[in-house]
């Protein structure tokens, strides 16, 4: 063992960032469903999350506090008038991962707005999940998310997912200035107000993306959800930097002038992992005996279940968030006060970017809840996700090397996931080139009467949605110079999606090197719980 | 210039993809309506006797059940089997349908699809499904008659198996539609055919076979209620 001397010179307590030296202890990263034991080399930077930020005190207090001194509209009593019809819009399960313990943070909302609502007359309400072209959430996940009782009195009548592909269930709005379609669900543009129910995991959720996007429908998703606007985005975690944000603002005004949405948004605090695993959001120098044997524990038990076990395991550990932030109004003020919160949390600054970046994949991502991590979810995970966790400067080097640490199975889930099955196997063979799927393939994927079906009375994600997933990583792509996975199982499958693999990380930081001269630089984003870096 | 998007269709085979029932059902109704009690006892009774060898002979090869087992419509009028169509439809079919089966063709025509049922059945049986569904086309099988009365032998090629495949690129070539962009839907493994032969086949409620098909093939498998 080491002696804790030795250890305590190696960083700054303070800083999120520890450079790796001779006696760093080795690094416990995310492997999907498993977890690896890696010495980094000597000078690879290793970024941390922020320790979670302090939880309001009374979630409750915080909710009647905001919507009784919004940003920029009445409080919301002013707006309740007797006999109106109101509808709470709300976000789906892709947040907050892993999932919330219960009581979920919406159920808390609704508990007070319903209460409100009812003392106010207001009997008309709907709750609609803003689930886009995501799956329709189950009747148990449901449940869950708004607690028993509201369960009990509004499904499945008045609680219920989206359907956006419902033909007569879509309301077509004036289009944008650009031309855009601006399409929200009927009930949601019929209603006298719409209460929003955010959940702010990461940066790009909330603001005009929650009803732009949330209650909408592929006519109108294709405007920004393509790889133009991602390739003129240098991070859609910025909304600065995005072309993805500024687009869906377009549409969200035109959603402000013609209805009356009133939003409530909250930020999550990193507490991602409860006992008795909290020990993974810890700096390895800060673990103790106990956290190196119930990691050492845990990690030969997740090697030894098979996969779909180890999976279970990792998907009943609920996150113990806490809420940090409840802010409420209009569109833009509300959203700007979840985003100065959420940056806080999140983010960290780092001195210049790296030639060769290293994300470790997790289990889980907002397209795999209560499913497994296929292939091009690993992709948009690293080339979509982890990429653009930065302030408009990304963390890795134009040309630099990708490192990916994930086994990249060859699984998918004909349940939530069909039309992915098809994409990876029959068009990724023949393009990988987003601007050709999208013209070619796109629109029979989104039409595919299959595909629309299982949308709409399974639990599948739209036919267009492995599309969506593949422009997300083009960013990355368009950046890396090459991308490694390593730790793939297979060959076909980082090959199909366009990258290398190696058997080890250790293999993939010298091919890298290989790629990059040995002088090269290397960080590793020490995801999950979230971090968003800040390149200066 | 905009290149023209290619026609499609999509073919549905019909017992057990889009209803709950299969032939014997539709004959076992023709049977109760003989019109004279000798009759109906009779052609009821031989009928319930067969059904087990129905079911074997099912399991083993549809096409050569299908032939056997139209020989039962020997002597029925044709005016009596086109008329009591419409009645049967009604009490047999209408109720067996999938709550879902409407959804699934309006789907298929709102992404402009032409809709077509390909099915082993006889024609007369069909088209009173195909009208309340609003399908275009039919192909089915066709009862062979001598006098006004059928023959109990179908005029071939039996629309079965590897037939329904050739009727299906027949078809899209007489009308002029793209066969790689059709859709195929079916529950049974001995509609393999149809399905490979369109570019987008999908099981429905699959069979065993089929399902483990459809999983090595990649092929989307829908649950219809």
């Amino acid at each position: 063992m080491r002696p804790l001397k030795t250890l305590q010179k190696l960083y700054d307590e303070e800083s999120q960032v520890v450079i790796t030296e001779k006696g760093s202890p080795p690094r416990a990263l995310f492997y999907g469903e498993g977890f690896l034991q890696e010495d980094l080399p000597v000078g690879t930077r290793v970024i941390f999350p922020r320790p979670p930020m302090a939880g309001v005190p009374n979630v409750k207090a915080a909710i009647r506090w905001a919507i009784n001194h919004p940003e920029g509209m009445e409080p919301l009593h002013a707006l309740l008038r007797p006999g109106m019809r109101l509808t709470c819009v709300i976000d789906d399960i892709s947040v907050p991962l892993p999932p919330m313990v219960t009581p979920d943070v919406r159920q808390s909302i609704l508990e007070v707005v319903l209460e409100l609502c009812a003392d106010s007359g207001v009997d008309d309400v709907h709750l609609v999940i803003a689930n886009a072209l995501h799956r329709r959430m189950t009747e148990g996940e449901m449940k869950r998310m708004v607690g028993e009782k509201i369960f009990d009195a509004y499904y499945p009548d008045r609680y219920y997912n989206h359907d956006a592909e419902d033909p007569d269930g879509i309301t077509e709005l004036e289009r944008t200035s650009h031309g855009e379609v601006v399409a929200v669900n009927r009930r949601v543009a019929e209603s006298d107000l719409i209460v929003y129910v955010n959940v702010n995991f990461v940066p790009m959720n909330g603001g005009h993306k929650s009803m732009g996007t949330g209650v909408t429908n592929y006519a109108s998703l294709r405007h920004h959800h393509n790889p133009k606007t991602i390739r003129d985005s240098d991070s859609y975690m910025e909304p600065k930097a995005s072309a993805l944000y500024t687009k869906n603002s377009r549409i969200g005004t035109v959603i402000d002038q013609t209805l009356k949405v009133f939003h409530i948004e909250t930020t999550l605090n990193n507490r991602m992992f409860g006992a008795p695993t909290d020990f993974l959001a810890k700096r390895e120098e800060d673990y103790t005996e106990a956290d190196r044997l119930k990691f050492q524990a845990l990690r030969y038990t997740l090697s030894k279940l098979p996969r779909a076990a180890a999976r279970k395991v990792l998907n009943a550990i609920p996150a113990p968030y806490d809420v940090t932030g409840v802010y409420a109004g209009a569109t833009e003020p509300t959203h700007a006060k979840t985003l100065e919160t959420s940056w806080k949390q999140y983010v960290v600054p780092v001195e210049g970017q790296s030639d060769i970046v290293i994300f470790p994949i997790p289990f889980i991502s907002p397209y795999s809840v209560n499913s497994l991590l296929n292939p091009l979810l690993v992709q948009v995970m690293g080339l979509g996700y982890f990429y653009n966790l930065n302030r408009g400067v990304p963390l890795l080097k134009k040309g630099g090397v990708l490192i990916l640490l994930h086994p990249a199975y060859d699984e998918f889930d004909p349940v939530q996931h069909p039309s992915y099955i098809e994409f990876f196997h029959r068009l990724l063979p023949e393009t990988r080139d987003s601007m050709k799927l999208e013209h070619k393939y796109e629109k029979e994927f989104a039409e595919n009467p299959s595909y629309v079906h299982l949308y709409r009375k399974g639990n599948a994600y739209h036919g267009v949605h492995p599309f969506y997933m593949w422009y997300w990583g083009e960013n990355g792509r368009q950046q890396a110079g090459k991308v490694i996975v390593a730790g793939a199982e297979n060959n076909h499958v980082p090959a199909l999606m366009g990258m290398d693999r190696t058997d080890t990380l250790a293999e993939a930081i010298e091919e890298a090197r290989g790629f990059m001269g040995r002088s090269a630089t290397i960080s590793l984003l020490r995801i999950a719980p979230t971090v968003m870096v800040d390149v200066k | 210039m905009l290149a023209k998007v290619p026609a499609k269709a999509a073919f549905f085979d019909v017992d057990g993809t889009l209803v709950r029932t299969n032939v014997v059902h539709v004959y076992a109704y023709y049977a109760m309506n003989r019109g004279s009690l000798r009759g109906i006892a009779g052609r009821t009774l031989s009928t319930a006797l067969s059904a087990p060898l129905f079911g074997v002979m099912d399991m083993v090869n549809r096409k050569a059940f299908n032939e056997f087992f139209y020989r039962y419509y020997a002597g029925l009028s044709e005016d009596r089997l086109v008329t009591i169509a419409e009645d049967m439809f009604e009490d047999v079919l209408k109720p067996a349908l999938f709550e879902q089966s409407q959804d699934l063709i309006d789907e298929a025509r709102r992404s402009g699809c032409k809709v077509v049922l390909v099915t082993g059945a006889l024609d007369f049986t069909m088209r009173p499904l195909a009208r309340h569904l609003g399908c275009d086309d039919v192909i089915a099988n066709k009862m062979q008659y001598v006098g006004g009365k059928a023959t109990g032998k179908v005029i071939p090629p039996i629309i079965e198996g590897a037939n329904k495949a050739n009727a299906i690129r027949a078809y899209c070539e007489r009308e002029g539609l793209a066969l790689n962009k059709c859709h195929g839907y079916s529950d049974s493994a001995s509609d393999y055919a149809m399905l490979a032969v369109v570019g987008r086949p999908t099981a429905v409620n699959p069979d065993l076979r089929l399902r483990s098909l459809a999983r090595a093939y990649n092929w989307p498998i829908l649950d219809l209620k």
